[in-house]
């Protein structure tokens, strides 16, 4: 069941909970947003509930997690309603994630081009000749200089900057519909970092693919995303358009933003965040 | 206080060596607050640790307190020049409290009077003594910053070698533990050498910063130049540029400097 009009991802009332020896650990908290084919940044420190959020989008969250939600709908699809074995031809295929480190999500043993033409194979019953040329075509989509050489690489002869890149190809070659990407440069110089965003900026536009930005990152996320969540202990405190979180209303957020040193500010002491217990009222 | 001068680190032999650091000379004047900035690789971390003995293949010539350092360094220098690492996580023992992790110091220089130091210490970072006997992993990555501060601190060293202090910490975290080493610092006349890849932690922490890609300084400026836009190296310029947000076309101006 496809519904055209229905948005892209559609989630509502997303929970998870863990429960841990001393007690139930409430780490996402009646979350809602949806999404069209635009960019969507989700910003918060450690432990606000980003990642997990972006997590049990693609059921990714092992026990003793548990996610409850009243939906969580790609293009009218309930993924929960999905069993395991349709919900792994949803992901890779219809929403793709990249992690923050390349280095624990590629295969080690496995030469980098081969995991890409893997990916493709899974994905498109393509044969092996083809999925190769369509890997190598990748690899230059994401600007890597001399595809052939990385395609015989291993990843631990690649940089942070190439492998991220290698990630970026690996996820986008069977052209899904929307993106996760968690923290995908946050490991990375900033010239690197700049790249591999302009990468992605293109799938947006050129694919019209849909894409959520996990960040702790204020500064990037307001200079790459259309729109942003700002997440504190688990909740969505505050949803705004990207240009206007410089104007954000929110205390957390204004706080945040006050206590990033600035090239051109002086050197007064930084103002600190005070934490308000009514935030999680 | 601190002199440094054609200053050169190779690590490896032969043909596989790595020249890591290539001619860098700075002086960091008694009370100033030097950075080192720079891309992964460019040589920044291995400058602080040849500074501070921990590197010792090293040519050139390093002065601290007006006083040439050889390769290893005395019991006296350790006293005078202390380290904060970048990793909260691996810079504190496991399974040392955090009383043992600031004793140690003190018993190694033969110090006495542990006990008020130590809480002293505690106090002066913000923790306060009901820290003292917790382990690592009872405490927050800001925390444990906290504590590697006070062992830093606690021989009353005159220089503190900074390396990416903040970088693995949430920026309201990151706020507050650089509050604390500029209040550190004021209060104790201290010099600093700080390393980082953070452009705007730099500026506002520094008065003079060093860039540096591929083992050279590329360009030496005040942070003031730095703030008004008078860099002059092309590198520098596209630094700064990628360091204030995603812009498509500094994207695709983007150029690799060797």
């Amino acid at each position: 069941m496809v519904d055209a009009t229905a948005p892209l991802l559609d989630v509502k009332g997303l929970n998870v909970s863990f429960r841990t020896p001393s007690g139930v650990v409430q780490a996402v908290r009646d979350v809602s947003f949806s999404l069209g084919r635009e960019r969507l940044g989700i910003v918060g420190e450690s432990g606000s509930g980003k990642s997990t959020t972006g997590r049990a989008i693609l059921r990714l969250i092992p026990p003793p997690g548990v996610v409850s939600a009243e939906r969580i709908a790609l293009s009218g699809l309930e993924l929960q309603s999905l069993s395991e074995r349709e919900m792994r031809t949803i992901r890779g295929d219809r929403i793709s994630m990249v992690m923050q480190d390349p280095k624990y999500s590629l295969n080690p043993v496995m030469r980098v081009g081969e995991q890409i033409a893997e990916a493709y194979r899974l994905h498109s019953r393509a044969g092996r000749r083809e999925a190769r040329d369509k890997a190598l075509e990748m690899l230059s989509a994401v600007r890597i200089r001399d595809p052939q050489r990385v395609y015989r690489a291993f990843p631990h002869e690649l940089s942070g900057g190439m492998g991220q890149r290698v990630m970026i190809a690996m996820m986008l070659i069977p052209s899904p519909d929307l993106l996760i990407a968690d923290e995908p440069t946050s490991a990375l110089d900033v010239t690197v970092r700049m790249q591999i965003l302009a990468i992605i900026d293109d799938m947006v536009r050129e694919r019209g693919m849909g894409l959520v930005f996990i960040s702790h990152d204020l500064n990037l996320v307001a200079s790459f995303c259309d729109r942003v969540l700002i997440m504190y202990a688990g909740r969505v405190v505050e949803e705004c358009r990207a240009s206007e979180l410089a104007a954000a209303r929110h205390p957390y957020t204004r706080g945040l933003f006050s206590c990033l040193p600035r090239i051109e500010a002086g050197k007064k002491t930084l103002p600190t965040l005070e934490r308000d217990p009514a935030w999680l009222a | 206080m601190i002199e440094v001068s054609n200053l050169d680190v190779r690590f490896g032999h032969a043909r596989s060596a790595v020249h890591a650091v290539r001619g860098v000379s700075f002086t960091v004047p008694r009370g100033a607050t030097f950075g080192l900035v720079g891309e992964s690789g460019s040589g920044k971390s291995t400058v602080l640790r040849a500074i501070a003995g921990l590197n010792p293949d090293w040519t050139g010539d390093v002065r601290v307190g007006g006083e040439a350092q050889g390769r290893s360094r005395s019991r006296a220098f350790y006293k005078r020049v202390q380290m904060v690492f970048q990793d909260p996580y691996g810079s504190l023992h496991p399974r040392h409290t955090v009383d043992r992790a600031l004793g140690e110091p003190l018993r190694i220089h033969g110090i006495g009077d542990i006990e008020r130091r130590v809480i002293a210490a505690l106090e002066a970072v913000g923790l306060g003594r009901a820290f003292r006997f917790r382990y690592p992993h009872q405490l927050s990555g800001g925390q444990r910053q906290r504590v590697a501060i006070a062992r830093a601190m606690i021989l009353e060293p005159e220089v503190l070698l900074l390396d990416e202090p903040t970088s693995a910490l949430d920026v309201s975290v990151q706020a507050e533990v650089l509050n604390l080493l500029a209040g550190l610092r004021s209060e104790h006349a201290l010099t600093f050498v700080l390393v980082s890849h953070d452009l705007a932690v730099v500026s506002h922490m520094c008065d003079r910063l060093a860039v540096m890609n591929h083992g050279r300084v590329v360009e030496e400026l005040t942070v003031d130049a730095l703030r008004t836009g008078q860099a002059t190296q092309p590198y520098t310029r596209q630094l700064i540029a990628a360091s204030e947000g995603y812009d498509r076309e500094t994207a695709r101006g983007l150029v690799d400097y060797v």
